[in-house]
């Protein structure tokens, strides 16, 4: 099989002749061909313009907007019905949010990812995994939410959520929304673990067995530790899917300015109660809210935007690392 | 054998598994994801059966009256509402979805063609290298800061500079022109699932083996018509594939939509002409879900039409990622992914 870059041929044929390198072979080209061409590479530059102007415009009004005690200060709400004050209840309620979500989902999508790769039988059921889990992954937010509030209103359901004035079960609450958040950090993790597993070289499980382990403790010992770069991509993908959605936090989560805790109760009356997130608080406070904030909403916009363009770079990071080590390093030297 | 018993939960833990155990109980954790997801389904079609029963089957689905209006009487209806309070006749929204989702597709579905052919074939390695992690930034920013950019900066924008006054006044008897628009409501749209499609059709095209392209270049074709011949064409199911699951994510695209496409229940009308046409409001099943998100607790007539609303938007999802299996299937045969 021929290695070599397909880049190169079109510089090859044109080497004999004294040439002015690529775009002089590319004048030859009809014109429509050029175009395409010219077309390609605009949708291409188009694509990073876009990017940089977004991360451009929100840092510009980030900086002008965000105050370093707007991190640590709680929203109020001025006589005017117009929002002040600080982030702070957003940010915790983002980071509560995040936490439960992976707390739930994490364990559930690596158990299903190592069952069925290695055990993965009867074979019917596998696929009916995967394609659940598929369906989770194309079901729109919104949807999700809907069946979240829906679960969480069903009366045995009743002690993980707030309750209105009257006495009815909102089924809004921080346990009910980090649940529900954990269905769309699922696919993610559970992809990533899945492909991890399935690149492991079969003689890493074969030498396990010869040492007599059981398949199991070859997948705690060996197969886990081995794709732990793997688990942890997938799990800062589904951070940043969570950390970004809004639909759910705007149904289920209940949308209030400041975090209510339901009672006096610790931690548990916290989770009970409603709250907000950095995602909920940019969207109240947009003209579409009910805030009429803008510079609020820019402020915790760019927060919003530092945190993903943070996840993104560790799962770059992540990945790239992955490239660079030659195969697998013998994953899990504790065999 | 003579172990100590062990009692502490975590202890237990601890101890080497069974094999039959650890099959059983990591099963256990994929039957619970299948059982999630039944269950999903059934809680909407569940809370979707008032308006179904109500409206005679698919009769909720066709046109007739303002959805607005109906919505309202709704929720006046109270907590016990008469068979006729479900009356529901949602076409003007689901004509928004699909609107919006076919103008988005149409301008993105070339943009990440043509991304994805410059980031695999014709980039060079510096620029391919910054692609690569900007296509993900793009795809990862959330929507709601896609939804402030839009209301903020773009609405305004096409308010203010696009829409003229005689187009503002040639149909201020029907509708406000206010740059809350179709227009937006796409372009912003469009940008969201791009970088989607050029994530998946950038990674087929990669997936085509050098030679075959090799194969056409030594009968003397150049790299682009090679690549546009060869790669693009064993491709195909990729590349449909991709724009059914972006697709799906546009359909069910809430925060955004609902930011900035003025959500209003009106229909954008082609007798306005085309430019007024793509610059008037317009309103999608999702946004009418998280605009009316206060019936969920009150009103059961409410409740049940968001459900509806939520179960069509699940229902076309499911069909796009099974579409988007199927097409993949012939792929699978040349190992193309």
């Amino acid at each position: 099989m021929s290695t070599l870059p397909t880049a190169l041929p079109t510089a090859q044929s044109e080497a004999p002749r004294p040439t002015r390198g690529r775009g002089s072979s590319m004048r030859e080209w009809r014109l429509l061909d050029r175009i395409v061409l010219g077309a390609a590479w605009a949708a291409g530059l188009g694509l990073c313009l876009i990017t940089g102007a977004i991360v451009l415009y929100m840092g510009v009004r980030g900086f002008q907007y965000l105050r370093p005690d707007l991190l640590v200060s709680r929203p109020l709400i001025a006589e005017d019905g117009s929002v002040s004050g600080g982030i702070l209840d957003p940010l915790i309620g983002t980071a509560v949010l995040t936490a439960i979500g992976l707390v739930v989902a994490l364990p559930l999508a690596v158990c299903s990812a190592a069952w069925i790769i290695e055990y993965g039988r009867p074979s019917w059921f596998a696929r009916l995994v995967e394609s659940a889990i598929e369906i989770v992954a194309g079901t729109p937010d919104i949807v999700i939410a809907i069946v979240g509030i829906a679960v969480f209103q069903l009366g045995v359901l009743a002690p993980l959520s707030s309750r209105s004035p009257t006495g009815v079960v909102t089924g809004t609450s921080f346990i009910a929304a980090g649940l529900t958040m954990s269905l769309i950090a699922l696919p993610p993790i559970y992809t990533a673990t899945r492909d991890g597993l399935q690149a492991v070289p079969a003689h890493m499980r074969e030498a396990a067995f010869a040492l007599g382990k059981t398949r199991i403790a070859t997948i705690r010992r060996v197969l886990i530790p081995s794709v732990r770069s793997n688990i942890a991509t997938g799990t800062t993908l589904g951070i940043s899917r969570i950390v970004g959605d809004t639909a759910i936090v705007v149904i289920v989560l209940g949308e209030t300015l400041r975090n209510e805790p339901l009672n006096s109760t610790p931690i548990l009356g916290f989770l009970r109660g409603t709250g907000s997130t950095l995602t909920s608080y940019v969207f109240d406070n947009s003209p579409a809210g009910e805030g009429k904030a803008a510079d609020k909403a820019y402020a915790a916009a760019f927060v919003l935007l530092m945190f993903v363009l943070l996840l993104n770079i560790v799962v770059g990071r992540i990945s790239r690392r992955q490239a660079h080590s030659s195969g697998f390093q013998a994953g899990g030297g504790r065999t | 054998m003579d172990l100590p018993q062990v009692t502490s939960p975590l202890a237990r833990l601890r101890q080497p598994w069974s094999d039959r155990r650890a099959e059983l109980s990591l099963g256990a954790a994929s039957l619970l994801v299948c059982l999630i997801v039944v269950g999903m389904v059934v809680f909407v079609a569940v809370h979707a059966w008032p308006t179904i029963e109500h409206n005679g089957g698919f009769a909720w689905l066709g046109s007739g009256g303002d959805l607005d209006s109906q919505l309202q009487r709704m929720f006046e209806t109270g907590p016990h509402p008469a068979a006729s309070a479900y009356h529901l006749r949602a076409w003007p929204v689901i004509y928004g979805t699909l609107l919006t989702t076919s103008i988005a597709l149409l301008i993105a579905l070339p943009l990440a063609l043509l991304s994805s052919i410059f980031i695999v074939e014709f980039a060079p390695a510096a620029l391919r290298r910054v692609m690569v992690p900007v296509v993900r930034l793009l795809a990862s920013v959330p929507s709601v800061i896609y939804g402030l950019i839009g209301i903020l900066v773009l609405v305004p924008f096409v308010g203010n500079h696009l829409i003229t006054g005689a187009q503002k006044t040639s149909v201020q008897d029907t509708v406000e022109l206010t740059g809350a628009s179709l227009l937006v409501a796409s372009v912003v749209l469009a940008v969201m699932i791009t970088p989607i499609m050029v994530a998946l059709i950038s990674e087929a095209l990669s997936g085509v083996p050098a030679s075959w392209r090799e194969g056409a270049m030594a009968l003397g074709v150049h790299r682009l018509r090679a690549t546009l011949a060869v790669s693009l064409k064993a491709i195909r199911p990729a590349i449909v594939a991709a724009a059914a699951l972006a697709c799906a994510r546009a359909l069910g695209e809430a925060i955004m939509i609902f930011m900035v496409s003025g959500s209003r229940s009106f229909t954008p009308n082609l007798d306005h002409g085309p430019l007024i046409f793509l610059y008037e409001p317009l309103r999608t099943l999702a946004s009418v879900i998280v605009d009316n998100k206060e019936g969920f607790g009150g009103s059961p007539a409410v409740n049940s039409t968001l459900y509806a609303f939520g179960l069509l938007l699940l229902l076309s999802a499911i069909a796009l990622s099974i579409c988007s299996y199927l097409i993949k299937l012939p792929l699978r045969r040349y190992q193309l992914k």
